[in-house]
């Protein structure tokens, strides 16, 4: 899974001239029950324009009032980032037209950011990378526009446009990275493991769902290259709104070695803001701006300043709960894995999915198993993530429960995994269904083991000669009868008992 | 005199006593304020939606609360007129603005919410210069209102169909705004009372924001009383006005009371030196400023010169300040979501299309100050132009600050010229904007400030403006009042016939 083995070839080629220097700029969606500037709520799904009110429309007249709730999450955001707090900071007007923002301006964060200088580890394939934090700020969502008659939903072609003001104002925190730079062929991988640090604090910190799929967490990534040695910056593209983690290590490299092949053309890159195509695994190129946005920032005169108040902030950074750093840390000692076998749940994207099979009461051991082995093979042949599979940490936690209770063998545990997976119940209810519950019923078993006797007299002499081993065969023949439903440890017991071998 | 003509002749604290004693009723009251309107307003044009039956409909119902026993204010069931840059309810509101035609707000302002709390009677809304950029009402996109005094002159601005209405008696009270003046100066050159209330005592909820920072919704009124009895309605903490402040609303009414008995005693009065040295002020308003002083004087007040050296720079940088907020305020209209759109004929992209909304739906004023705010804040001049206005603004706050210090209210002419001829400022803009040289300081500062009538000049009312600290409204009114006690008749009462 890791990048910096599958893509060796072309980006060692690629950085033989050049360096990578990173900028990333996450948006979180919080959880708040209401906008950050209306009572609005913020249920996903609803009904286009059921969950807007004069102030997220914009109406002439409206006016925004500040949600406290999102302001103690960007705060506590920040202290998770190890950033500062600003004890006094302000709104900023961004303006800029467009049709799904209701004011055009968006109500954001300029110079005056509430979370300032922080830092943030992530671990690369055993590699510990500082990811330096420029800023966490607060800002509005925008509404969402929908382009109808055209032949791909685009603007382009469109008859007209429909726009949908339920996600404007929805409370988003923006945080940005200094520029990460001396990664070298680990970029795509750094670039994937920071935005999955993100958001396993944010969701740890539960003030966001944390649903990439959803929009909730997206990230725009910055790439540019300049030939080594050299001491500026290269011109950097922004690849907007990469909504997986899988995409966002897909940009990087995709980046790099179509802006190397440019400039080993005597090309240069054109600032611009990108997208990324999931289908064809290429980023192409939005509208080029010949000058920079001015975006004409100045405080925002309908808001008060915003000044939390230090000792409150020493409470929200008392409470913060245990990070996913720190929680990795303490799981890999209580779980007894080498930091090998945790880079492996790492890379397989296992390790909150295996903590829930084991909050849900699997040894942490064969939750392991079950995740990296046969649920890893079911995710690659279906070419899914782990955490996209029908079966949950609850589910595999029962499935076991069911073999350490002796009702399952493995094999037959694999069968009903997989009956699971195909949507067919609980393992409970798949084994019941199946009708593949282990033989446990000693009368019917011991009428096999006789018969199995009766029919080997010879290997039956054996084993009562002292040639235990032989048991196998008997084994082997009970197993055949009562197709594979019996538990192999209770038949060898009861061979060996009835042939007075103990 | 008849009953009606006689409803039309009170004052609003008579006419609510007179409901509440039920003497007369709010629909009564209210039939005769419509009957003015329909005979004067065709000359006058202070309105540019009449309420009508609504109205009627309205006082009937108010009519019913006071007969159920219901404890309402003091003007409850009198009729109020507001500017129509306040949102109303299923009554539209454009802001004399083309771009606004046909819109219907599905709110009310926080201010329009309190007069109907209160009982008060929406008569109508009333001409204003486009989104309360101007001094003279010429810059309403649906022709400009004509001063009742003398129907060849403006009647000030932005709020001039307020302070027309209050003045013609199409309305005993009024609702202005005032970022610059647009209260006070309309007062001044009508005869009547305009209150600007301290920034953040009354709430700019459904005020459609022309500059965030200076907007302040107001009293217009023919007596100072009455004044501060409407800032009582619609004063007080808004929790959806984030700048609103939650203190209660200081007790003005009371001052007003006070000060109508004429004693002054023990009030310092300031007089600003650079404003009696500024040069443009018209004799014969420096003659009414100067008899006002001594009136002051003579009610018992101590009378100091002051110095503020920063008040000269207020014009400059209030036309930095409200142009850069105003072309972000603005921006909203576009023509996706409401009001006027124009050229989408299904040809032009949505980019043309608010383009071409924006150029037919603002008119000359308004795009001025689009583009001088634009400028201000783009990148490389930021600095120069808001940066510098923003010091200033401090500057003048310390200027009045510092004056506070040493008196308890600052008094100046309210604008250095009487209702002027129309079109006789409009082909230069800095000329009309001089209107607002001795107001502007106030909104910097975010401090109340009151215009009372104070005279005449040439045969045309003087404002006098009082200008007092933060959140010390009464004491604005106190001398204001005192002022007011010493004119019989009122200046209000003195206004000529309207003849149609
Ligand atoms: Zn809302």
């Amino acid at each position: 899974m890791s990048t910096a083995s599958t893509a060796t070839g072309e980006l060692a080629d690629v950085l033989s001239r050049y360096e990578v220097v990173l900028g990333l700029e996450v948006h979180v969606e919080l959880g708040t029950r209401t906008k950050m500037f209306c009572s609005c709520p913020t249920v996903f799904g609803a009904e286009p324009n059921t969950q807007i009110c004069p102030v997220c429309l914009g109406l002439p007249g409206a006016l925004p009032v500040v949600n406290a709730v999102g302001v103690e999450s960007a705060i506590r955001i920040g202290l998770a980032l190890d950033c500062s707090i600003a004890e006094w900071c302000r709104f900023a007007r961004k303006n800029y037209f467009y049709p799904d923002m209701p004011k055009n301006f968006q109500t954001s964060q300029y110079d005056e950011p509430i979370c300032f200088d922080g830092a943030l580890d992530v671990d690369v394939d055993g590699k510990t990378v500082r990811i330096g934090i420029e800023r966490a700020h607060m800002e509005e969502d925008t509404g969402k526009s929908t382009h109808v008659g055209g032949a791909t939903g685009r603007i382009h072609g469109a008859t007209h446009s429909l726009v949908d003001f339920n996600r404007a104002g929805i409370p988003l925190v923006e945080i940005v990275t200094k520029p990460i730079v001396g990664t070298g062929a680990d970029a795509p991988a750094v670039a994937r493991a920071y935005v999955a640090a993100i958001r396993d604090i944010v969701r740890a910190l539960g003030v966001s769902d944390a649903r990439m799929d959803q929009g909730s967490v997206r990230a725009d990534v910055n790439v540019s290259l300049m030939p080594i040695g050299a001491s500026e910056f290269g011109t950097r593209t922004e690849t907007k709104n990469v909504n997986s983690l899988r995409s966002v290590e897909r940009t990087v490299r995709y980046e790099m070695v179509r802006q190397a092949q440019i400039l080993d053309d005597g090309g240069v890159i054109v600032q611009e803001t990108r997208h990324f195509n999931e289908a064809t695994g290429e980023t192409v190129g939005g509208r080029t701006k010949e000058t920079a946005t001015d975006y004409r920032y100045f405080p925002e005169p309908d808001l008060v300043p915003v000044a939390p108040d230090p000792a409150w902030v020493a409470e929200l950074r008392a409470a913060l709960p245990e990070l996913p750093a720190a929680k990795r840390t303490r799981l890999r000692a209580e779980w007894g894995l080498s930091e090998l076998d945790m880079q492996a749940i790492d890379n397989a994207g296992a390790f909150e999915l295996i903590e829930a099979t084991v909050a849900a009461g699997a040894g942490p051991e064969s939750a392991r198993k079950w995740w990296l082995g046969e649920l890893s093979r079911h995710a690659n042949e279906a070419g899914v993530e782990l955490s996209e599979l029908s079966v949950t940490p609850a589910h595999v936690a029962e499935l076991q429960s069911l073999v350490d209770g002796g009702r399952l063998n493995d094999k037959l545990a694999r069968g009903v995994l997989a009956g699971v997976l195909a949507g067919e119940g609980t393992p409970t209810e798949v084994m019941t269904a199946r009708g593949v519950e282990v033989v446990s019923d000693t009368g019917a078993l011991t009428t096999a083991v006789d018969e199995a006797i009766a029919a080997n007299p010879d290997v039956a002499e054996k084993v009562r000669s002292g040639k235990v081993a032989a048991a196998g065969v008997l084994v082997g023949a009970v197993m055949k009868t009562t197709r594979g439903q019996a538990d192999a440890k209770t038949v060898r017991e009861l061979i060996l008992g009835r042939l007075g071998v103990q | 005199m008849s009953e009606r003509q006689r409803a039309t002749h009170r004052t609003a604290a008579e006419l609510g006593a007179a409901i509440a004693t039920g003497e007369t009723t709010s629909a009564e009251v209210t039939r005769a304020y419509l009957d003015r309107i329909g005979a004067v307003d065709g000359a006058v044009h202070a309105f540019l939606h009449v309420a009508g039956d609504a109205a009627v409909a309205q006082a009937e119902e108010v009519d019913r609360r006071i007969a159920a026993g219901e404890k309402l204010g003091p003007l409850a069931g009198v009729p109020v007129a507001v500017k129509d840059i306040l949102t109303t309810k299923g009554m539209p509101t454009t802001a004399a603005s083309k771009i606004l035609s046909g819109w219907l707000p599905p709110y009310d302002a926080t201010v329009v919410l309190r007069l109907r709390d209160a009982g008060l009677v929406v008569l109508g809304k009333t001409n204003m210069d486009e989104f309360a950029m101007g001094s003279s009402t010429e810059y309403s996109a649906y022709g400009p209102t004509r001063n009742p005094w003398d129907l060849g002159r403006i009647p000030g601005g932005s709020g001039g169909g307020s302070a027309a209405a209050v003045a013609a008696r199409e309305a005993p009270l009024a609702i202005g705004t005032d970022t610059g003046g647009s209260i006070r100066q309309p007062g001044a050159v009508t005869g009547t009372v305009g209150a600007k209330p301290t920034y953040g005592g009354v709430s700019r909820y459904g005020l459609i924001a022309f500059s965030s920072s200076l907007d302040q919704a107001g009293p217009v009124t023919r007596t100072v009383l009455d004044a501060a009895l409407l800032h009582e309605v619609i004063g007080g903490h808004d929790p959806c006005d984030s700048t609103s402040i939650d203190a209660p609303v200081p007790a003005v009414a009371e001052a007003a009371r006070r000060g109508a008995s004429g004693d002054l005693t023990g009030v310092k009065v300031g007089v600003v030196r650079e404003f009696a040295a500024a040069e443009g002020a018209e004799p014969g308003v420096v003659a009414a400023f100067d008899a006002a002083v001594a009136t002051l004087t003579k009610l018992g007040a101590e009378v100091v010169e002051v110095s503020c050296p920063h008040f000269e720079y207020a014009l400059p940088a209030y036309y930095l300040i409200a142009p850069s907020e105003c072309s972000s305020n603005l921006a909203r209209f576009d023509g996706v979501r409401y009001g006027l759109r124009s050229g989408d004929d299904g040809t032009r992209a949505l980019e043309e299309v608010m383009s071409l909304t924006r150029e037919a739906g603002f008119g000359p004023e308004v795009k001025r100050r689009i583009m001088l705010g634009t400028y201000a804040l783009s990148a490389g001049y930021y600095d120069a132009y808001y940066g510098q206005a923003q010091k200033v603004r401090t500057l003048v706050t310390r200027d009045f600050t510092a004056a506070f210090e040493q008196v308890d209210v600052l008094a100046a002419p309210t604008t250095p010229f009487v209702a002027f001829p129309f079109g006789s400022r409009t082909a230069d803009p800095t000329a009309m904007y001089l209107a607002d040289l001795y107001t502007i300081p106030s909104n910097l500062y975010g401090g109340p400030a009151i215009s009372v009538p104070c005279g005449l000049s040439e045969g045309l009312p003087v404002g006098l403006q009082i200008m007092a600290p933060t959140m010390a409204d009464d004491r604005m009114y106190r001398v204001a009042a005192a002022l007011e006690s010493t004119q019989e008749p009122r200046l209000a009462d003195q206004t000529p016939e309207v003849t149609a």
